[in-house]
């Protein structure tokens, strides 16, 4: 089957800058796809032109088969986007806002009403149709815009970073209708700096400086870390990172809050740790093996460090 | 109300009309700690902040800063702390130099330490070769280690960080973290709020708030083994999900 997004040597220069090089992916139909990555990363030049807003220097980029520099009219009609900073006029209600949508998007009128119940359904927003847009929280108005970029029932989903600024709770209720969506097949592409929202992805992308680090399931992409991670805790006195930086075979140390973690080669083992530190420091401290989070990960990839195979 | 903790807060509340913004908190950081001040959007953390660093006067309750009354010395409170936010803290439009100049004028830092504040901080950040560059042009993650020395510039015992790396990329976000865990073991108080849970991960303890109370308040370590989570993130959602 063709997929639904595809994307082939895509690259895009802003004057000297390079925003996007080489870019090729694909998004199948019902995949909830994610661009993951710090700011500068590309994501945003990339749904950019996706959504036909800005077209590409070269590189062949399709959506549902469609030309993305050819049939933009066409594109525009069956995808939905809702950019960074999503325009809901704060002075209507959320009805209104939705209503305004329906007739710029051309929906049918007898249709709107039906719509706007089945979006309410994944929204919660029913009681509070009659707010203004302005005076809704963070994440309900997260909520809205998404809901009034479903209002033409898009085929394909364009989420640039819809949950930047917003709280977790409210995050892990937009990622619940995003899930929502998928059961019901559309295909969503969603762009997020927030590493553990990847979890969540049926596919990710990690993406740094334009180009792609990595590609495939979220928890592939955690297994391409080899070294091991230790966590240390026990007598905060001793948890100073310069002195375990001592450690010959170390490959990094980081603080968190009340713990050290400790990166050390593949085949390095709790025991081999226990030893170091007992060592070093005279002390046995608690020595735990921690899964890579994707972050480890970036950060290896990007240092070249996420160790071999012995 | 005498203390050698960097922040006391004893039953502190502010209504506003009826509504109930903050609603009798108590808790207490120590000098050289990293604490995490958690909550959704509209859980009363804005409102918590503004009264602890002097610029909103609670209903009733008490609460040093730096050891001084949020009551009475106000305009002490506001010569010992700083404030850095990655959003807000530079201005896009002056060159390096000039911002740090401007923080030090504000900071009623005198001309001659601000221009020696002003040499040292460029060479301590290298940013020798930028200091007359716009501070638009300068990447991210330097932007935040120039936007975290201007509100380090008088010196302040505590610092409050608000969302300081949101969008950052991990490797400029585990290097500005090294820069706070060095100011912290020198005794500056680092007081963090975030809706990151990322970044509450680093804090040595943290405080969830919801609907005005603190609700839960412990090291990352101790509430996982609590909630038996493994990240803080997962906790946060089930803390507020029950309430």
């Amino acid at each position: 089957m063709q997929p639904v997004i595809s994307v082939i040597n895509f690259s895009k220069s802003f004057g000297k800058t390079t925003a996007v090089k080489n870019l090729t992916f694909d998004v199948e139909k019902g995949e909830l796809f994610g661009l993951i990555g710090p700011d500068g990363a590309g994501k945003t030049t990339t749904i950019r032109t996706l959504v036909t807003l800005i077209s590409p220097d070269s590189g062949e980029i399709s959506v549902t088969g469609l030309n993305v520099s050819k049939s933009i009219r066409a594109i525009r009609s069956i995808t939905g986007y809702m950019p960074q900073r999503f325009s809901l006029y704060p002075d209507l209600s959320v009805r209104q806002n939705l209503n305004f949508f329906a007739n710029l998007f051309e929906v049918p009128k007898k249709e709107i009403a039906e719509r706007r119940k089945r979006l309410f359904k994944f929204s919660n927003l029913e009681p509070f149709s009659e707010r203004l847009a302005g005076q809704l929280s963070g994440g309900m108005k997260q909520k809205l815009a998404l809901s009034c970029t479903l209002i033409h029932n898009p085929v394909v989903l364009f989420l640039d970073e819809p949950t930047t600024g917003v709280d977790p709770v409210s995050r892990s209720e937009f990622w619940e209708i995003l899930r929502e969506l998928k059961k019901e097949g559309v295909t969503i592409l969603v762009s997020t700096p927030y590493m553990d929202e990847a979890l969540l992805c049926d596919r990710i992308a990690i993406m740094h400086e334009g180009s792609v680090l990595a590609m495939g399931k979220p928890e592939k992409i955690t297994g391409l870390m080899r070294n091991h991670i230790y966590k240390i805790t026990g007598n905060d006195l001793v948890l100073r990172s310069d002195v375990f930086a001592q450690i010959p075979e170390i490959i990094s140390v980081q603080s968190f809050g009340d713990s050290l973690h400790l990166t050390f080669p593949p085949g390095f083992s709790d025991e081999d740790v226990r030893i170091k530190i007992y060592g070093l420091i005279g002390q046995e401290l608690n020595v735990e093996r921690i899964a890579p989070s994707l972050e480890d990960v970036f950060i290896g990839l990007v240092e070249g460090k996420i160790g071999h195979a012995n | 109300m005498q203390t050698d903790k960097a922040v006391s807060v004893s039953k502190l509340s502010r209504h506003f009309g009826k509504f109930i913004a903050v609603d009798e908190i108590s808790f207490e950081v120590d000098k050289g700690e990293i604490f995490g001040f958690l909550g959704a959007n509209g859980a009363g953390k804005t409102t918590a902040i503004k009264m602890l660093c002097g610029l909103l006067k609670p209903t009733s309750g008490e609460a040093t800063v730096a050891g001084f009354s949020i009551n009475s010395d106000t305009s002490k409170i506001k010569k010992n702390i700083g404030y850095m936010s990655q959003k807000f803290s530079l201005y896009d439009d002056l060159t390096v130099k000039e911002n740090i100049e401007f923080y030090g004028g504000i900071y009623g830092l005198s001309r001659e330490k601000i221009s020696d504040k002003t040499d040292q901080l460029i060479s301590e950040l290298n940013l020798d070769k930028m200091k007359n560059s716009l501070t638009r042009s300068l990447p991210l993650g330097w932007k935040q280690r120039l936007a975290l020395s201007t509100s380090l510039l008088h010196d302040p015992s505590i610092i409050f960080l608000d969302e300081p790396t949101g969008g950052v990329d991990p490797i400029s976000r585990r290097n500005f973290w090294r820069i706070i865990y060095e100011i912290a073991s020198r005794g500056k108080t680092v007081f963090v709020t975030t809706h990151y849970m990322d970044e509450a991960e680093y804090c040595n303890r943290v405080s969830i708030m919801h609907k005005g109370k603190i609700i839960e308040l412990g090291t990352p370590t101790g509430l996982k083994q609590k909630y038996n989570k493994t990240t803080m993130q997962d906790i946060f959602i089930s803390i507020i999900g029950q309430n």
